[in-house]
């Protein structure tokens, strides 16, 4: 303030004679334009050694108390704030420490955000690859395997016997399933609200459905899905028709699956259609082209690989849903690859079984050896899902201009 | 090939709102007429009524008729994929479509409506339609490549080829070369000046000297105000337009007093 004072014209120099006394007052414009074009400039490794000063003194303030790494991060990102905020401060003005310390915090939040991804892949990555590495684990199921084995493993030594290749099965057919299912409709609810809907009552009525459906609990679609096949099998079998009597069976989880991944599809492939540039259609009906043609030729191979990579990512949604499977699928030892008849294993099912009900109680170590290594299988394949929806993404994008 | 356009007392809305009132104008087979104007005066709009694509957007309508030769396009029972297979459009930006090589856009109208050909008929639409539109020289050797990787004049010229591939009776331009260079822009009207032997062209544009050389016959519109609807004020040979106007609003237009 004091400066911007100093600058203005005093009323002695605007009423004196006009050369000299003008010339005293400093030009206003030395604010907006430094002397120098390094002033205001920081060396690029202050930052550096204000994060090395402030783990330091984080380290010793922690050892203080009782040393841990989570209260050492914790000291080193308030120094580190606190620091770079005073010394940009002094060194440079408060505009700069202000805009410092923000991005500061930006940085420590994010590092926040990722601390427990990290520490998921780390400890399930460390617990469960002795599993994974026991011989069979991924060609074998669980028939046959009793509490006598797990204890023999744990109090001898002898392998963990024992796989999940009946729950990689099950998953499989039911996410599979559940696909097929919910990819047509979502496509073309996406398609009529995009294309046909002009923004009428029945649009916006999709629209508010499919998102309080977005909201639905996993475990109430799981319950629907059930009570729906049930009352299907029931009237079904009133009429005489050959249906089994029981609704427990991997179409029924399918089913429910396919509830909650409905509106994430929905979703998605609507947004991928809406960026299609409308020019596109324009010069398709020019070139009478009719409408369906154009957006099963036009429409949907632009935004192929948004569609691609949405439906991957609905697949990675719902292949770690573990309630609604187990009251539409149940829960097996044995493998079993007919959606239609029988109880059927997914593989997060299979982790809550391993951990809530070892297979022998009083031995329980093999059994969480083995939900760990399901656990990081599951991991495995949806970060492998993500990576394709990624791959998909860039494949299938339309041809890039080269300009 | 090639018809004559006619309308008689065309209204054009949006919804409630008239944007274009009372249009009575006669377009002759094989000629070049060019519609100039103000910003916001409805000369897209007329357009883009000529083959129905104005339609396309919700709550859009016309009322008259509008007459290619004898038939009224807007009559009971007329499919507008049809109207618009006969009417062909140039668009303001370049738009190929990016799935599709410059052979695969120049076949689009074929291959979307899903015709089956044999390759030589194709190659001989394609050749035909690249010469037609002066492209062929600059990319008979790469036509599997992408069409969105030429410059914008090339991907526009890549547009007219495709509209000629479908041999419809007229050919609208919006604005075809407001998005182009000077070179591109000349490559266009040269080229416009070569279907004309072949095709009725329309064309909108704001470049008034571009008017002058393209066309044989100029329709200048013009709106009273924001919220009014926007009117053809005079339709003349191109000359009388540019050099001895009738209408006073048409004089101060091309004397660059307003708009």
């Amino acid at each position: 303030m004091s400066q911007t004072q100093q600058q203005r014209p005093t009323p002695a120099s605007v009423e004196g004679p006009a050369g000299p006394a003008r010339q005293k007052v400093p030009d206003p414009s030395s604010v907006l334009r430094p002397t120098s074009l390094t002033q205001n400039r920081l060396p690029w490794w202050t930052g550096l050694v204000i994060l090395v000063v402030s783990a330091a003194l984080g380290a010793a303030l922690s050892s203080l108390i009782s040393f841990n790494f989570a209260l050492w991060f914790v000291f080193t990102a308030v120094l580190y704030v606190l620091i770079s905020y005073g010394v940009t401060r002094v060194k440079v003005n408060r505009r700069q420490a202000k805009d410092k310390m923000w991005k500061n915090l930006v940085y420590v939040a994010f590092i926040i955000a990722l601390l427990p991804l990290f520490s998921v892949i780390w400890s399930v990555t460390s617990i469960g690859i002795p599993g994974l590495l026991e011989p069979g684990f991924l060609a074998s199921d669980m028939q046959g395997i009793d509490g006598t084995t797990d204890q023999r493993s744990q109090e001898e030594g002898t392998p963990v016997l024992g796989g999940i290749r009946h729950a990689l099965v099950g998953s499989l057919l039911i996410t599979l399933t559940a696909t097929f299912i919910s990819v047509p409709i979502g496509l073309m609810t996406s398609i009529y609200l995009v294309e046909y809907a002009r923004g009428g009552t029945l649009s916006r009525a999709i629209t508010f459905f499919v998102d309080v459906m977005t909201g639905i609990p996993s475990i109430v679609a799981g319950l629907f899905g059930a009570a729906a096949m049930g009352w299907f099998l029931g009237v079904g079998n009133s009429l005489g028709l050959p249906l089994p009597t029981r609704s427990t069976m991997g179409i029924t989880a399918a089913i429910a699956l396919s509830v909650l991944m409905i509106p994430v599809v929905v979703r998605t492939t609507e947004e991928m259609l809406r960026v299609v540039p409308n020019e596109l259609r324009e010069a398709s009906y020019a070139l009478g082209v009719r409408k369906w043609r154009t957006i099963i030729k036009v429409v949907i191979p632009t935004a192929i690989s948004g569609i691609a990579a949405g439906v991957t990512l609905a697949i990675a949604r719902v292949i770690g849903e573990t309630a609604p499977i187990l009251v539409t699928a149940g829960f097996v030892v044995s493998n079993n690859w007919n959606l239609f008849q029988g109880w059927m294993t997914a593989l997060p099912v299979y982790i809550f079984r391993q951990f809530q009900n070892p297979t022998s109680p009083n031995f329980s170590d093999p059994s969480h050896q083995r939900a760990w290594a399901a656990a990081l299988v599951l991991i495995i394949i949806v970060m492998g899902l993500n990576l394709t929806a990624r791959i998909i993404a860039t494949l299938f994008a339309p041809k890039k201009t080269g300009r | 090939m090639s018809k004559s356009i006619t309308a008689k007392d065309l209204n054009v809305y949006y919804g409630d709102f008239l944007a274009v009132e009372g249009v009575n104008i006669e377009i002759a087979a094989r000629s070049v007429t060019a519609f100039i104007g103000p910003s916001g005066c409805g000369k897209t709009t007329f357009l883009r009524s000529l083959n129905r694509m104005h339609e396309v957007l919700p709550g859009a309508r016309v009322e008259g008729q509008l007459l290619l030769d004898d038939d009224n396009i807007y009559g009971p029972g007329v499919d507008p994929v049809t109207v618009r297979s006969m009417v062909g459009m140039v668009f303001q930006r370049p738009n190929p479509f990016p799935t599709m090589s410059i052979r695969e856009n120049v076949l689009a109208g074929y291959k979307l409506n899903g015709a089956r050909m044999s390759k030589s008929q194709a190659d001989d639409i394609v050749e035909g339609a690249l010469h037609g539109a002066n492209l062929w020289n600059e990319v008979k050797d790469r036509l599997d490549k992408p069409g969105s990787g030429l410059s914008g004049g090339q991907q526009q010229r890549l547009c007219i080829a495709r509209t000629v591939a479908v041999k419809p009776e007229v050919i609208l331009m919006d604005e075809p070369c407001s998005a182009l260079d000077p070179i591109s822009t000349l490559a266009i009207e040269d080229l416009i000046s070569e279907l004309q032997q072949e095709y009725t062209i329309v064309i909108v544009t704001h470049n008034m000297q571009q008017a002058a050389r393209v066309s044989q016959k100029t329709a200048f519109f013009n709106i009273a105000g924001t919220g009014k609807p926007g009117k053809m004020i005079e339709y003349a040979e191109t000359s009388t337009i540019f050099n001895n106007p009738s209408n006073q609003q048409t004089e101060r237009y091309v004397s660059g007093k307003f708009g």
